[in-house]
């Protein structure tokens, strides 16, 4: 019951945050190259504490998009777990790599979900291809090193572990 | 200290569970198309997130507007004072060229054409997703809204309501991949169906033949044959036919007028064969119902029978 308790809040409001940021709106210019929070604040908290956040949180949080961008239910759940999968897979190699490193991870990981998305899209909707959906991935990595400072911050500060 | 992986079940069932979940739900939800009541129940759960997500756009246009000047907000006063003066003029002569009509269809013995309901609506979302060409908008079944409800703009058919929740609704647009309408077009009645690319400016019409009587700039309006959308409100302008003979038909691409990728304000339709009835809160403007006033027609409760051309 414990770890239920300590920093659940903290969690929950990055997660918020995450989504709103994901579904605000932007000047049509800027909106190609929206970073993926939902996925970059996810890979943080699986890579730092994997006890906690998992697959599970992934795949409701990946729910919760899926409703929030009105695609088919469990698209981006399943594309979620999948990169989340990897991510926890390799939590302590990840953890011990530079900053920059990490960021060469989080572009893979980033675009293999995106990847993931578009081939079930495709599948399922026949979706068109198109390039700007991948830009997100660079935009992605490239904040990563701002976000994981201050998620770890955060972390510290109230003690989430 | 936490064990790692210690309670619950391995990574990788994790991750088979996750995916049979999904499987399932896109399943059901794609497939079977079962989920609308769980849709309705998750759409109003996340309407906190939509609403929280515009309240900095929202805050900056407040802080705009409070800004503008006063000669700017009093030439456009001015603007739209005339604006209004043309649409009235204009709609004078559409009462009596309305009156007429319902007189001549009462000759004819042919059923009179009702006027359909309407209600205002603001986009407060619109999909980031490329891969669905959606929009949501501030009105849901508190209002009255119902699935594959027809929505304009000012200018044309923008798209039908998917999923509604009780404060929200979903719309998708004319333009998404997996929607199609049916058409004609307006110069010689000729039936089409046009369908959605996931490009906000072309769709393209479907199994064109090459003999088609079709022109470049050939108005296409909604024919009512699908049962969901009106008959004619206009959608889209014929852009390009290419009568390639290699090919079974025609590819035939057309724009649509309603500017889909700039809305900001739609109009939902409740036509005069709907079940549902809007349902228009009190004390706000913004919803008064959009019926021409006409003599001792106040129309506070908008039924169908009290409009004129009903009669």
């Amino acid at each position: 019951m414990r770890w239920f308790k300590r920093g659940v809040g903290v969690l929950l409001c990055t997660y918020l945050l995450a989504l709103i940021f994901m579904v605000m709106p932007m000047p049509g210019s800027f909106d190609a190259y929206r970073p993926d929070w939902l996925a970059i604040v996810m890979l943080y908290w699986v890579i730092a504490l994997p006890h906690r956040v998992n697959i599970g949180t992934a795949w409701l949080l990946g729910l919760l998009a899926d409703v929030l961008l009105g695609s088919t239910l469990g698209i981006h759940a399943a594309a979620m777990a999948i990169m989340v999968y990897f991510a926890a897979r390799h939590f302590q190699k990840i953890r011990n790599f530079s900053l920059s490193q990490q960021m060469l991870i989080v572009l893979i990981l980033v675009l293999l979900k995106r990847a993931l998305v578009f081939e079930i899209e495709h599948f399922i909707n026949n979706a068109p291809f198109v390039w700007s959906y991948f830009l997100p991935a660079l935009t992605s990595a490239i904040i990563w090193p701002w976000l994981f400072l201050l998620l770890r911050k955060l972390r510290r500060q109230f003690g989430v572990s | 200290m936490n064990s790692l992986f210690g309670r619950g079940p391995s990574l990788r069932i994790r991750l088979v569970l996750a995916l049979a979940c999904s499987f399932l739900l896109a399943f059901i939800d794609h497939r079977l198309n079962a989920l609308q009541p769980a849709r309705l129940f998750l759409n109003s759960l996340v309407t906190p997130i939509q609403y929280l997500a515009i309240m900095p756009e929202q805050l900056l246009d407040n802080v705009a507007e409070s800004l503008q000047s006063r000669t700017a907000l009093q030439q456009e006063n001015a603007e739209l004072r005339e604006q209004m003066l043309v649409l009235q003029g204009r709609l004078q002569r559409f009462h009596f060229l309305q009156n007429e009509n319902s007189r001549l269809r009462e000759l004819l013995d042919s059923e009179p054409r009702q006027e359909s309901r309407r209600m205002v609506a603001e986009v407060i979302a619109v999909a980031s997703d490329p891969f669905s060409h959606q929009l949501v908008i501030n009105k849901g079944t508190l209002n009255g809204v119902y699935q594959s409800q027809p929505v304009l703009d000012s200018r044309g058919i923008i798209g039908q309501v998917v999923s509604v929740g009780t404060n929200t609704s979903r719309i998708i647009l004319i333009s998404d991949q997996s929607h199609a309408i049916p058409l004609r077009a307006e110069r010689n009645d000729l039936r089409v169906l046009a369908q959605g690319i996931g490009d906000m400016q072309q769709l393209e019409l479907m199994f064109v033949p090459h003999s088609t009587d079709l022109e470049v700039g050939d108005m296409l309006v909604s024919s009512g044959l699908g049962g969901v959308f009106p008959e004619g409100y206009p959608v889209a302008a014929v852009t390009r036919i290419l009568r390639d003979e290699s090919l079974p038909f025609a590819r035939v691409y057309a724009q649509p007028v309603a500017a889909l990728d700039r809305v900001r304000a739609v109009l939902l339709l409740w036509p005069e064969n709907a079940g549902e009835a809007p349902i228009y809160e009190p004390n706000d403007g913004s919803d008064l119902p959009l019926l021409p006033i006409a003599e001792g027609d106040t129309a506070t409760a908008p039924t169908p029978a009290n409009q004129e051309g009903g009669q």
